[in-house]
């Protein structure tokens, strides 16, 4: 059923958030907050070496010392073949999950894990680590994504060729892959173009900063049964991994889903589960490990940095006739940065009709990176972005003109194939048009900048289940760990249907073996694919309700209809029967045929595409460089808002995010390659402080796939911040700043450099 | 018949020795994975395991039944996943 005519009642109302009382009274309960009888604390020693070949690895000190109970290296895990499998978020290669999890024969980043402990406390943990004994061969390292790519720069894995070249690689590379996107005759779109603009850009890797460090407990039982609490982004993936590491059925090990304290991407896969259930089975204990920011730095993964060239052509009238773009990005040490969705994001906000784009994905030595909201989008988009508003600059057109004129429409066809459908561009730049901000002259000594972004957002697997219980009140349980606020969402929804108050709906998180397999929650999937599964079964239960109903009055199930939560007789044909409530039909549930509960599991399809545009307001210190953000507001498509406030947040946090990135965020290295800024005080996120309430404007362009309109939302507000912010540094001090972060050195020195 | 476009990124056209459409007989996705394992080995595995395709417009990912029909243009695409 589709419910985005209909009158809602719940849906687009924000009652108080289930999540809330615990988490601002600190009761809510984090991986970190697990503990279990004769617990011991894991721990892991890590590579001081950006690049080093393991010669030897002794343990006997550490085995030996009082109060240690394992100790495990890579010879107690199975020694895992190359195989591509889509298990998680992305192609994975389970060869390089486990040797990221812990090197085999080379440490390929400082941090790399190399061997770990058990203990009894965390101090003698501690101790144990300085007692193993690693033997290295220190070799030569590189950090930088086109030294990577240098002929002869160091080459990390020998057995890597670069695959998507003609003819065949044949000696092997640090560049894993190159893709190319076309569409048309580019160099006849140049040839076409009365204005060109040009740039190159580079952007850091930025972690995504979730403020809860990766943490688990893991269990071990005697009869083979493993029991994990871990903070993740989903719980079946960290049970997909954590088998295949070890080689175990997946029905042998339970993960419960912890509260999450962030992930962003950066809990899509794993790094401690196998090594604390080795070192459970080992030590016949329960191993909880948790790493320290440090670790969180040195260890797991960032997003990447990248090196972007762009190239625009178009004729005086603003119609762009060509496009063009190299995309290097690093993927940290092995394959698999978001080189894909980088080369298919940059242009597609646009109806273009000749594109080039080609994308390299680069490995380093530098931790493997991980999925960070609209993974790839935002690195392209910096680059697209900035040349459109250069473009603008170059025609002397408005810059939201210059967009509305390119923008991409329902039927226009993307570079990388498809056309896009049911989108709302064109709404979110209208209401870019009629918003006070962008009306509002700019001040000053201010500049203003303006940015847009797409992202796809998925559907994909999801179960729930609909409870009703004794007393008339419900229960929805799904597979979907709770990030953004999907237990209000899901219970909205259910509540909509079942036509009661959301009060009398209580939504869960269900592990891995309470509930059917789901997908983990990343793409902005969750309102939207794990939500049609619990819409689907609210209204089983709903189909079911009429059919108790109809036994009770003795009436055929198509004469009860279900409104507000009751059973009514459709019409006086019916019968003279008083409506039977919920609560009415719950208690009378043994005697219609038992329990009152509906399952639905759903491989969504459909998902609508976002689109955003973000409007920035800078001023420039130009004794120090520093930027400060003065207003912002950021426009987007949501489809339809379930619950606005999270909604809001989610845009919010995207863009406080963006904001981190754009002017702060890098990963500083030493000449050894080590990190040297591995915490908050000098890895610099963005702080209250920093930041000005950012306004978000809801756009409600429903997606017809969805029986709510919903779109993904999560995804699409980090996309256009970094150009958005360099658009309006470009308009404050008119000197352009191709390279993130932004910061106040490197804006000083743009400034005295242009004079 | 519907026409199956390999987009120079999907890194399909390492199968089909360089070329960029075909067409098909197929009237699901999975019948079209079929034909293409058929008529360039390994490439409807390299379909499968590491895709999604983009039908009339319309993305899919891990959609067998996916209804293909006459005329129909179709994209394979990277697998989108997210953060």
């Amino acid at each position: 059923m589709n419910y985005v005519a209909s009158d809602l009642k719940v849906v687009g109302t924000r009652p108080v958030r289930p999540d809330g009382v615990d988490k601002v009274t600190g009761r809510a309960v984090f991986a970190a907050d697990t503990r279990a009888a004769g617990m011991l604390w894991g721990k892991i020693k890590r590579s001081p070496h950006a690049h080093a070949r393991i010669l030897s690895i002794d343990t006997s000190k550490a085995a030996a010392l009082p109060g240690v109970k394992a100790v495990v290296t890579a010879a107690d895990f199975p020694d895992i073949p190359s195989e591509e499998a889509f298990v998680g978020e992305g192609p994975m290669n389970f060869r390089d999950l486990a040797l990221n999890v812990m090197a085999r024969s080379k440490a390929l980043y400082e941090g790399h894990a190399i061997a770990a402990v058990a203990a009894t406390t965390q101090e003698i943990a501690d101790r144990a680590l300085e007692l193993i004994d690693v033997q290295y061969e220190v070799l030569p390292f590189v950090i930088d994504v086109e030294a990577a790519m240098a002929p002869d720069a160091p080459i990390l894995h020998d057995d890597l060729f670069t695959a998507g070249v003609n003819p065949k690689a044949e000696k092997p590379s640090n560049i894993a892959k190159v893709v190319t996107f076309k569409k048309g005759d580019v160099e006849a779109g140049f040839k076409d173009a009365e204005v060109v603009v040009e740039g190159r850009y580079t952007t850091q890797p930025v972690h995504q900063a979730y403020i809860e460090p990766h943490a688990c407990l893991a269990s071990y039982q005697p009869d083979g049964q493993v029991s994990i609490h871990a903070s993740s982004q989903g719980h079946f993936m960290v049970r997909a991994y954590t088998a295949k590491l070890l080689g175990m059925d997946m029905a042998n090990i339970r993960v419960n889903p912890a509260e999450i304290g962030g992930g962003f991407g950066g809990k899509t896969l794993i790094y401690l589960e196998p090594v604390a259930v080795a070192l459970s089975k080992k030590a016949g204990r329960p191993v909880k490990i948790q790493m320290t920011r440090e670790e969180v730095f040195r260890g797991s993964g960032p997003t990447s940095g990248a090196t972007v060239e762009v190239k625009i052509g178009a004729k005086k009238d603003g119609t762009i006739v060509a496009a063009q773009q190299v995309l290097k990005y690093q993927a940290g040490a092995f394959p698999g940065s978001p080189i894909g969705p980088g080369c298919m994001c940059g242009f597609a906000m646009y109806d273009l009709p000749n594109v080039d784009v080609v994308g390299y994905d680069v490995v380093s030595n530098r931790p493997k990176v991980a999925a960070y909201r609209a993974p790839g989008a935002p690195i392209t988009s910096f680059a697209v972005e900035s040349a459109i508003d250069d473009l603008a600059r170059k025609l002397g057109m408005d810059p939201l003109t210059l967009r509305e004129k390119n923008a991409a429409k329902n039927g226009t066809k993307t570079h990388y194939g498809p056309v896009h459908q049911n989108i709302g561009f064109t709404a979110v730049l209208d209401a870019v048009k009629a918003h006070p901000h962008w009306k509002t002259p700019v001040k000053d000594g201010q500049g203003r900048g303006l940015a847009v972004g797409f992202w796809f957002n998925i559907g994909g697997e999801s179960t729930a289940t609909v409870h009703v219980n004794e007393d008339g009140s419900v229960t929805v349980a799904t597979g979907s760990p709770d990030i953004g606020g999907s237990r209000a969402s899901m219970g909205m929804m259910v509540a909509e249907v079942l036509g009661i108050d959301v009060a009398r709906v209580k939504a869960t998180v269900a592990d891995t073996a309470s509930i059917g397999f789901t997908h983990l929650t990343g793409g902005s999937r969750v309102t939207f694919a794990t939500g049609m599964a619990a819409t689907q079964a609210a209204e089983k239960v709903v189909d079911d309700l009429k059919k108790r109903a109809a036994a009770t009055w003795e009436i055929p199930v198509e004469a009860v209809e279900w409104k507000d939560g009751k059973a009514y007789p459709a019409g006086s044909n019916a019968g003279a029967f008083e409506p039977l409530d919920l609560a009415a039909l719950a208690l009378k549930a043994a005697r219609t045929g038992g329990p009152i509960v509906a399952e639905v599991s759903v491989n969504a399809q459909g998902a609508g595409a976002g689109f955003g545009a973000h409007i920035c307001d800078v001023s420039v210190d130009k004794e120090t460089g520093h930027v400060t953000i003065e207003r912002y507001t950021a426009v987007q498509d949501v489809g339809r808002a379930i619950h606005p406030s999270y909604v809001e947040g989610q845009i919010q946090g995207g863009a406080a995010q963006g904001i981190g990135w754009a002017l702060n965020e890098e990963y500083i290295y030493n000449a050894k390659g080590q990190m040297e800024n591995p915490g908050f005080l000098d890895y610099r996120v963005p702080v209250a402080s920093d930041v000005p309430m950012i306004e978000a404007v809801l756009v409600e362009v429903p997606n017809p796939r969805h029986p709510f309109g919903v779109r993904g939302v999560g995804e699409v507000p980090i996309v256009p911040p970094m150009a958005a912010i360099g658009n309006a540094i470009k308009s404050a001090t008119g000197v352009r700043m191709p390279d993130l972060p932004m910061s106040p050195p490197k804006v000083r020195a743009a400034l005295d450099a242009a004079g | 018949m519907p026409t199956v476009h390999f987009s120079s990124g999907s890194g399909c056209q390492a199968f089909t020795g360089g070329q960029s459409e075909v067409e098909v007989e197929a009237t699901t996705f999975r019948r079209l994975v079929l034909e293409l394992e058929q008529r360039f080995p390994g490439l409807g595995k390299q379909v499968e395991e590491g895709m999604a395709v983009a039908i009339d417009g319309e993305i899919f990912q891990d959609a067998y039944h996916a209804e293909l029909k006459a005329g129909s243009e179709i994209y394979l695409i990277p697998k989108i996943a997210g953060g």
